[in-house]
């Protein structure tokens, strides 16, 4: 659960406010412009997947408000379901806002119905003002407000209209007393109701919620209430009087499902509402916006063909757009280093910051030009509600390697990063999908393994290649992912399928702004952990591989270089020194004791140790192969760069099995944690560890040996 | 017996009855897929496997199986 801090005067009075709403109508986003927090905000259902609070003041008063995943109904059918339910009913909070979309009052106010038994306040926020404004659908709010008997405040979460009004409406409600929502049911249920309250009220039953709440919660079968009643005295009367009137009500729906026939009776009620209070100008076009683009991007037989262009279009981008400054990047840290080397006068100090810090976090920041066109990518891809066409699209695909097409949203996620994609999970209902979804995520490469990718790719294939490359690695890790999705699914999730029903948003042409803080957010959690965890990193390797010294081997070699007569001889030696030192360092002792394994795929030691330390984060890889790249083979003082180093020292055959691996092998240490956390068992995480490690070894023993072959 | 897999693209139907329990009705129910809905098929997904229907002013996709369960009429 993230916290934005802000100060607060003690003084000041505090109301704790839930945000709930059905998935896609703006809460998130409306706490963003409530106060100045930066809660992800997308174009799908089930971007927020756990509570989180924001703090801010307004007035004198002291706001916490809760954002809470959307719910369609007040059930738990998936885990962040769950989370909202289970909010709402143990949770202590002073006021709901219940979030509705503007544009689709009628299915939205299902959920609004379920809110109004509860015993709370409860302020109605007409979210999407201004979209329904450009649908010519005009809401009485005040008629409404009448009609429900909940204040309704129309607002607009993109303009920021009406935000302040809904703000005061919240603390006037706070200071007044509960509402009394004008639920009106048919005849027959209210008989039913009218029975139960006069029974309660004869007992004069002590409770919180008001009888009429706790009648139609009783009637609905509500677990809870259910619960709270059952050790009670009225109990053994009430049970005959329930069971008759339930009967009554499924007779009069024709239904075996009281659920069900509530959801009519909330259905039928919030029609008369929308009815009376809903004007839409009907300058009816047959076709909305959406459904003329969905002819296009959905269709049948092009729909799938044109993602896979964006997709390669987005690659080839990340690759020419993202070379541009990297010339630029490389010589401000080579100048950086240059000009801070010329102020440290002890030489391991010098070496340590130069070679160690500024190199590994050099290496690591010049990638971060491609990571921000990967991020605008998935923003793109999130905001503007083609995801879920994506996962539409792909559904039936996915359903042969045993995936749920919503699994499509985490492993998209994943492409970006894989913590927040194995959070996303969540949406997926049934533990067996999540779990097999959660093993998989780490087949889409993230952010942090593209900058391994771009350097290989540019260090072995020409620039007008490259890009193509690196849409071909994201492709086939993808793919293998779902072969490995269906070999998991026939072993270990092995199971019935999970139906599938999801909601397709209708197309948002997203704000810059949007799109702006969204990366700006992911570029800065980058850099900062460039500047930190890959800093410090990049100091320890630094360490190890220039300890312990070796004095005898230094001055061996010291006497021959004066002995040498010509100026390359002696450059020579002293390259042959530095490689001699980096051996019997101890990161080369580590990497010597490893290389009999990694000996089958073709890697140095150097590679083998990237690799190990890849597994803190796989920004790190590149940081060490620029730090070991950089103390070991400075053959020449001009292309001192890392691209150059590693096609000059890595064969091609062995590069492709190191990509290979790198696609494969388990995420970083923090994915890891996360990845055990909502997997919910630590022997997941050995499963991980272990099914990841002997699929990158086996495919890149293929991959090379098949290089090999070819080249 | 017609369900909403047997229908074409562009055809509109009335739900007469969802053949399902628990989870999946709570779901379709929430989603406003019950008895007398309207709904209209927008589009197939590749083999038909996954369709698109609209219901009000929502679109929702739905897998062949699922949408085996919901019982139609033409209108
Ligand atoms: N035009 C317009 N778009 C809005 C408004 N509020 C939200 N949106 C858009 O609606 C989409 C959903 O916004 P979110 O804030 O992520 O919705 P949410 O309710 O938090 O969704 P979940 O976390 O999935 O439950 C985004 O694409 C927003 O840009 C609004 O007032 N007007
Ligand atoms: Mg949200």
């Amino acid at each position: 659960m993230n916290t934005i801090e802000k100060q607060c005067p003690i003084t000041a009075n505090h109301i704790k406010v839930a945000l709930v709403g059905q998935p896609n109508v703006g809460k998130s986003m409306l706490i963003n412009s409530v106060s100045n927090a930066h809660l992800h905000v997308g174009n799908f259902s089930g971007v927020t997947v756990d509570k989180t609070e924001v703090l801010f003041d307004y007035k004198k008063y002291h706001f916490t408000v809760v954002d809470l995943p959307g719910t369609y109904a007040f059930t738990d059918y998936t885990i962040e379901e769950r989370v909202t339910h289970d909010y709402l009913c143990a949770e202590d909070y002073d006021i709901i806002i219940n979030v509705v979309d503007s544009t689709n009052l009628e299915k939205n106010l299902q959920l609004t119905s379920e809110l109004l038994t509860m015993s709370k306040k409860v302020i109605i926020a007409l979210n999407m003002s201004d979209e329904a404004e450009k649908e010519n659908i005009i809401i009485d709010a005040e008629y409404m407000s009448e009609l429900i008997g909940v204040p309704c405040i129309k607002v607009s979460a993109a303009t920021k209209m009406g935000i302040a009004n809904l703000i005061d409406a919240v603390v006037m409600k706070h200071e007044s007393s509960k509402n009394r929502p004008k639920l009106v049911f048919s005849e027959p249920v209210e008989e039913e109701i009218a029975q139960i309250v006069w029974y309660l009220d004869k007992h004069k039953f002590q409770s919180e919620n008001s009888y009429r709440n706790i009648a139609i919660n009783l009637l609905k079968n509500n677990k809870r209430t259910y619960e709270e009643l059952h050790d009670e005295p009225i109990w053994t009367e009430l049970q005959p009087i329930l069971i008759e009137a339930s009967k009554h009500i499924e007779l009069h729906h024709d239904s075996d499902d009281v659920k069900e026939a509530f959801a009519e009776e909330y259905a039928s009620f919030n029609r008369g509402v929308v009815a009376e209070v809903v004007k839409q100008e009907s300058v009816k076009e047959k076709k909305t916006l959406t459904e003329k683009i969905d002819n296009i991007l959905i269709h049948p037989i092009f729909g799938i063909p044109i993602f896979l262009f964006f997709m390669w279009a987005l690659f080839q981008l990340t690759f020419e757009i993202g070379a541009i400054p990297m010339d630029y990047i490389d010589s401000f840290f080579i100048w950086l280093g240059d000009t801070i080397g010329a102020t440290i006068a002890n030489d391991d100090i010098r070496s340590m910051i130069v070679d160690g810090v500024i190199a590994g976090v050099g290496a690591v920041v010049l990638f971060v030009p491609n990571i921000i066109i990967l991020f605008i990518g998935i923003a793109l891809l999130e905001s503007t509600g083609y995801m879920s066409r994506v996962a539409f699209l792909l559904d039936g695909f996915f359903h042969k390697f045993g995936l749920h097409g919503q699994s499509f949203i985490p492993l998209v996620t994943g492409f970006g990063c894989s913590i927040p994609a194995y959070m996303s999970a969540r949406i997926l209902k049934n533990d067996r999908d999540r779990l097999l979804t959660l093993f998989i995520i780490g087949f889409m490469s993230c952010g942090a393994r593209l900058p391994v990718y771009v350097l290989f790719a540019g260090a072995f294939f020409s620039p007008d290649m490259a890009g193509n490359i690196l849409f071909f690695i994201y492709v086939s890790g993808a793919m293998l992912g779902l072969i490995a999705a269906k070999v998991l699914k026939l072993t270990a999730f092995k199971g019935v399928d999970e139906p599938f029903v999801m909601e397709m948003p209708k197309y948002r042409l997203p704000s810059v702004k949007l799109i702006w803080h969204t990366v700006l957010t992911k570029t800065m959690m980058y850099l900062k952990k460039a500047g930190t965890f890959i800093a410090g990193a990049a100091m320890l390797v630094w360490f190890l591989s220039n300890y312990p010294h070796n004095l005898t081997l230094q001055q061996e070699y010291a006497s021959k270089i004066e002995m040498a007569v010509s100026e390359s001889e002696k450059m020579h030696l002293q390259n042959k020194l530095d490689e001699a030192l980096l051996e019997q360092s101890y990161l080369g002792s580590i990497g010597k004791f490893s290389e009999p394994i990694f000996e089958p795929l073709g890697f140095d030691w150097k590679m083998s140790v990237a690799l190990q330390t890849g597994l803190a984060a796989k920004e790190v890889v590149v940081s060490t192969l620029g730090v070991l790249y950089a103390l070991g083979s400075d053959v020449d003082q001009e292309s001192n760069s890392l691209v150059t180093a590693i096609s000059e020292n890595i064969s091609f055959a062995s590069a492709i099995a190191f990509i290979v691996v790198i696609m494969i092998y388990l995420p970083c240490l923090a994915a890891s944690i996360v990845f055990t956390r909502e997997a919910g068992h630590i022997k997941y995480f050995f499963y991980l560890f272990f099914f990841t490690s002997v699929t990158a070894y086996v495919m890149a023993f293929i991959a090379y040996h098949i290089t090999l072959l070819i080249v | 017996m017609k369900t909403l897999k047997d229908c074409e693209k562009a055809c509109r139907v009335k739900v007469l009855k969802l053949n399902t329990k628990g989870d999946l009705k709570q779901r379709l129910i929430s989603f406003g897929i019950m008895k007398e809905a309207i709904l209209e098929v927008l589009e197939h997904a590749p083999a038909k496997s996954t369709i698109e229907v609209k219901i009000g002013k929502m679109r929702i996709a739905l897998r062949a199986q699922e949408a085996q369960l919901i019982e139609v009429e033409k209108i």
